[in-house]
């Protein structure tokens, strides 16, 4: 184990270089966030996953986001085990509805401000299940959606130029 | 079949895997030879008028299928004798309406009573069910207080509900609610083009994309009586393989985050992020979503990714091996895996494990040897099988299983074929077809049979592994700490996606 330490000492991170924020989400932001989401959203973000229906390819890949190439912790956003300690919901999957009162609920109880973000593009139309009986299907047809990022699933890289522009609106000037 | 004079000597559909129907006499025998272990279960579905049933005979190698006519929209129960078969025939009332007589637990399982309608894949209309409050399994005692988790659970992981009991810090007793991600891909299937269907079929589980679209794609070739290209198959086999050693790595680290040790998570995760950036220079997509397709593959493999890829697996080894070295040295890290979630081999058999979870208690069952399919046939690779059962032996079946995967990619790179990657489906797909394919995915054995008509899907039916080893993770953590859950959870890593369908 002392090995691998010293190894890591001596290398050079992998961590990448960070993205610039998406500006598809920086348009879609500039919209929605208001005064009081640059005031909370400008320090740091306390994310809540909310897997509401999805295949798990969409979990995988922001389960990716905290490895060594990713580091999502260097900007200040970081996953918190329940929805009343969380800034932002990231949620994913078409909402079956056997999930839809759960999604509803950890909303509910997420203390306000609160912003959504809506991950894959099950979340956004409900992807290939969108006709089916047991899917309600786009999560903003079920609680209010800030930002969107597509993908299939969407790429480590893309969640995080998406999270990004949520840093990047939230600390400047509302653009009207 | 042990008793071939069970089966009449004609079946319906023959090679590569033959159904046969039967009647309630054979179904009863069958379901003897389930009880006494000479066949494990692999399959329950139905069609408007029939059952369906798929059994494994060890002893032969060999998956048949049997159908039983319906009467009156009821059969005889497997689960009354044969426990495994219990939840399959819950979910399959819920979707049908079909009635297993005799079954000793009648509460729904997929359906929660929040669809609009009831037994969608049922023909007609029905009137839809008032939703009952669900009731969990009684627990009585002194001290005995209940736990309830889920269905959004703390972690970035899919839903499901767990009820706990439990007297001070032992589990007494664990209880599953699922279904909560179920999408509907039963239904969904029904009327589709085999094509287009491969994108839903890529979509029950995502972790295992590869695994499910290739499943899919044998089984619509073999109802199709053709085959893909050789290089595809080799090809299609590289995929599998960067995904067995995508969620070995990834999950070999989890498992040693729920131990608290993140120096291994941190490394074993930089292996997997390797592994994905990889299969996405080879293949165009992290996952090789939908690029596994009926009749071949969608994309080939350049010359530049195949050497780039054949560069990185000698290194990649080496680190590998060094990790393993950590976590073998680490006495702490032991302490918590060693005889904590227990598997007993009499279960893992009785229900017919596949996967990590059945070789590392004893059951040697691996579809890519023991049903040998194109081109594992032709390469070399050991099985581990291990009986510990608890969880250090899952991670140490997952541990070898990557040591063997290193070889085998060398192996597919070496010897990939040249030639065509994809062949044109037949023009005239007339008549009733069925196919049926059985695929060893990272977590185990996936199941799929499929009925086409005229070139679309009447009817097409996936089992997970995860439906025989979630019972299993409930008989397991019996008597060890609520703490310790996390842990015989992740060691396992069932689907709730691609169990709940």
């Amino acid at each position: 184990m002392n090995s691998l330490f010293l190894q890591s000492f001596l290398k050079t991170p992998l961590t990448i270089k960070a993205p610039d924020p998406d500006e598809a989400a920086l348009r879609e932001l500039a919209e929605a966030l208001d005064l009081r989401a640059r005031e909370v959203l400008s320090h740091s973000i306390s994310i809540r996953e909310i897997d509401a229906g999805s295949c798990n390819g969409c979990e995988l890949e922001i389960h990716a986001l905290q490895n060594s190439f990713y580091d999502l912790d260097r900007f200040g956003i970081k996953f918190v085990a329940s929805p009343k300690h969380a800034d932002v919901l990231l949620v994913t999957g078409p909402v079956t509805h056997n999930m839809k009162f759960a999604l509803q609920r950890a909303y509910d109880v997420t203390p306000d401000p609160k912003w959504v973000v809506a991950v894959g593009d099950c979340a956004w139309n409900g992807g290939v299940f969108r006709e089916s009986y047991a899917c309600v299907g786009a999560v903003s047809s079920v609680i209010p959606v800030d930002l969107h990022i597509r993908g299939c699933p969407p790429k480590p890289i893309d969640l995080l130029k998406g999270l990004l522009a949520l840093l990047e609106v939230a600390s400047r000037p509302k653009i009207k | 079949m042990t008793n071939p004079k069970s089966l009449s000597s004609d079946p319906v559909t023959k090679a590569p895997w033959p159904r046969y129907v039967v009647d309630t006499i054979v179904w009863h025998i069958m379901i003897d030879q389930l009880v006494e272990g000479s066949l494990s279960l692999c399959g329950l579905w139905a069609e408007s008028d029939k059952i369906h049933m798929s059994v494994y005979d060890e002893s032969a190698s060999d998956i048949k299928i049997i159908s039983l006519p319906l009467e009156d929209g009821k059969y005889p129960s497997v689960s009354s004798r044969h426990p495994p078969a219990l939840r399959l025939e819950r979910a399959l009332y819920d979707m049908s309406g079909i009635i297993a007589v005799g079954c000793p637990d009648t509460r729904p399982w997929l359906d929660h009573g929040q669809w609009a309608l009831s037994f969608p894949l049922a023909d007609g209309s029905f009137i839809k069910k008032t939703p009952s409050e669900y009731v969990f399994l009684p627990v009585e005692g002194d001290g005995i207080h209940q736990i309830p988790v889920g269905p959004i659970h703390a972690g970035i992981i899919e839903p499901g509900h767990f009820r706990f009991s439990a007297n001070g810090e032992t589990v007494i007793r664990l209880e599953e609610r699922l279904g909560y991600v179920h999408k509907g891909v039963e239904k969904l299937f029904q009327g589709k083009d085999v094509i287009s269907a491969a994108k839903i079929a890529g979509r029950i589980s995502g972790d295992s994309t590869v695994a499910y679209a290739l499943a899919y794609a044998l089984a619509v070739e073999t109802a199709l009586e053709i085959k893909a290209p050789e290089r595809a198959q080799w090809l299609r086999a590289l995929m599998a393989e960067l995904e067995r050693l995508a969620n070995h790595c990834g999950d070999i680290g989890a498992v040693c985050n729920d131990a608290a040790f993140s120096l291994l998570h941190a490394h074993f995760g930089v292996l997997r992020e390797e592994v994905l950036q990889l299969t996405e220079l080879c293949f165009g997509h992290r996952l090789s979503m939908d690029v596994i397709c009926p009749g071949g593959v969608s994309t080939d493999l350049t010359p530049d990714a195949a050497k780039r890829l054949e560069e990185w697996l000698e290194p990649a080894e080496k680190r590998f091996n060094k990790l393993v070295q950590v976590y073998d040295d680490c006495a702490s890290l032991k302490n918590r895996t060693q005889n904590t979630g227990f598997v007993r081999e009499d279960l893992v058999r009785t229900y017919g494990v596949g996967g990590f979870v059945g070789r590392a208690s004893g059951r040697n069952f691996d579809a890519r040897k023991n049903l040998s399919y194109s081109p594992y046939d032709q390469l070399t690779f050991d099985v581990t099988v291990l009986n510990a059962g608890d969880v250090n032996a899952r991670v140490w079946v997952r541990i070898c299983e990557v040591t063997q995967v290193f070889s085998l990619l060398r192996q597919l790179l070496m010897k990939l074929p040249s030639g065509a990657i994809v062949y044109q489906l037949p023009e005239s797909l007339v008549g009733d077809r069925e196919g049926m394919a059985i695929v060893e995915g990272f977590r185990g054995d996936i199941f799929m049979w499929l009925h086409i008509c005229d070139g679309r899907l009447v009817r097409c039916y996936a089992r997970d592994p995860s439906w025989f080893q979630w019972p299993l993770l409930e008989n397991c953590i019996k008597g060890n700490i609520v703490a310790d859950f996390p842990l015989c959870n992740k060691s396992f890593n069932c689907s709730y996606s691609g169990h709940d369908g």
